[in-house]
């Protein structure tokens, strides 16, 4: 198979938020790299996962499934998934695939932190 | 024309340089779909005017089910698999479904109509929209009504020197009909449409091998607060487009005298 394009790396914003920072492409191939990132985030108090895309370079349908399923991770842990980082085209492709419905898009880190501490 | 001046180039060139790889993989963002061109024998009743639907606005419990073939000895590339499989979509489904291609063929932002069936012998007319295509995979996205509220992607992909190709559907029930009917006999019906389709595209490569399915329940919960999509049920709506045709006759007549 052949190996994931992306690096991700997580860190605390807060005793409440972990981000986990998305470097590369988001494909099928980096399905258990971002299940590890998430059990990594989760690890301990976070209750929101913030997921930052100034560094996503690429991304198909597929990178696009992942973020559901991961969702659906993060809702029966009684979390919340929230982003920012994300240009205009990403921002559109959370639009046409509806994303934006459950995700919130934040304009920068500071406000995702602040959102996801007011929780 | 006008033609592009110097510092129009530098400009386009720029924001090429900027624009990320699968920019123009993806649809662009419309609030509704439109239908461009329907075919002969195409019935635009449940596509045109509608949203867009992913897996997260449905009803039902979540899917995520994978069918694939292995292409053994086959001579051919995922990108020529892919090639073949925009050009010819219609003709590798299952008989009893139809698939009417938009005229500019499968490509992102593209509405395609369907015609097909439901258990229990219901006529069904609705449609897709693409939503992504590149040169290895594309995919497709469900609007308001249809069975399926979610995505299905078709790829094509090297595997120890094999090529692979597989069908990826990631999906809920549109509405609580809908879900009743997937397990009335529905998951089995959409098993064998996937199964027979890479059967049939794989013998156009001259293979004969057997389909593996594996299927996932993401998400057991079915989503209440989306009860309300029935209102668009294709399944319902073209039964009553079916039923009012002698009314429809009539008033066409009525208009010509």
């Amino acid at each position: 198979m052949p190996e994931a394009q992306v690096k991700m790396n997580v860190r605390n914003a807060s005793e409440k938020a972990s981000i986990i920072d998305v470097e590369g492409e988001l494909t099928a191939f980096a399905e258990s790299v971002l299940m590890d990132a998430y059990n990594q985030a989760s690890d301990g108090q976070a209750r929101a996962i913030i997921l930052n895309f100034e560094d996503l370079e690429y991304m198909n349908s597929s990178g696009i499934g992942l973020l559901v399923t991961l969702l659906i991770r993060i809702n029966r842990e009684k979390q919340r998934l929230l982003t920012y980082g994300l240009s205009d085209h990403y921002r559109s492709i959370f639009q046409i695939t509806r994303l934006d419905d459950a995700i919130t898009i934040y304009d920068s880190e500071e406000e995702a932190v602040k959102a996801a501490n007011s929780a | 024309m006008t033609e592009q001046t110097p510092q129009d180039e530098a400009r386009e060139e720029e924001r090429l340089k900027h624009e990320p790889r699968d920019a123009a993989y993806w649809a662009k963002y419309a609030e509704t779909l439109k239908v461009t061109g329907v075919a002969e024998g195409a019935t635009n009743i449940n596509v045109e005017g509608r949203r867009a639907v992913g897996p997260l606005q449905g009803f039902g419990k979540l899917w995520q089910k994978t069918y694939r073939i292995n292409l053994t000895d086959a001579n051919v590339t995922p990108v020529e698999v892919i090639k073949t499989w925009k050009e010819n979509y219609k003709d590798f489904w299952p008989e009893g479904n139809l698939f009417y291609a938009p005229l500019a063929g499968i490509a992102p932002g593209e509405v395609a109509l369907i015609s097909g069936s439901l258990p229990g012998g219901v006529k069904l007319s609705t449609g897709v929209m693409v939503l992504y295509a590149d040169d290895e995979s594309f995919s497709l996205m469900t609007p308001e009504g249809h069975p399926f509220s979610g995505w299905i992607t078709f790829s094509s992909f090297e595997e120890e020197g094999t090529t692979v190709v597989q069908v990826q559907v990631l999906m809920r029930a549109n509405d609580p009909l809908y879900e009743l009917g997937l397990r009335m006999g529905g998951h089995k019906m959409e098993d064998e449409m996937w199964r027979k389709t890479l059967e049939n595209l794989a013998a156009h490569f001259g293979v004969r091998e057997r389909v593996e399915m594996n299927a996932v329940c993401v998400d057991p919960k079915l989503q209440w607060s989306h009860y309300r999509n029935i209102w668009h049920n294709a399944g319902i709506r073209s039964a009553l487009y079916s039923i009012t045709a002698p009314l429809r006759w009539r008033r066409d007549r009525a208009r010509q005298d």
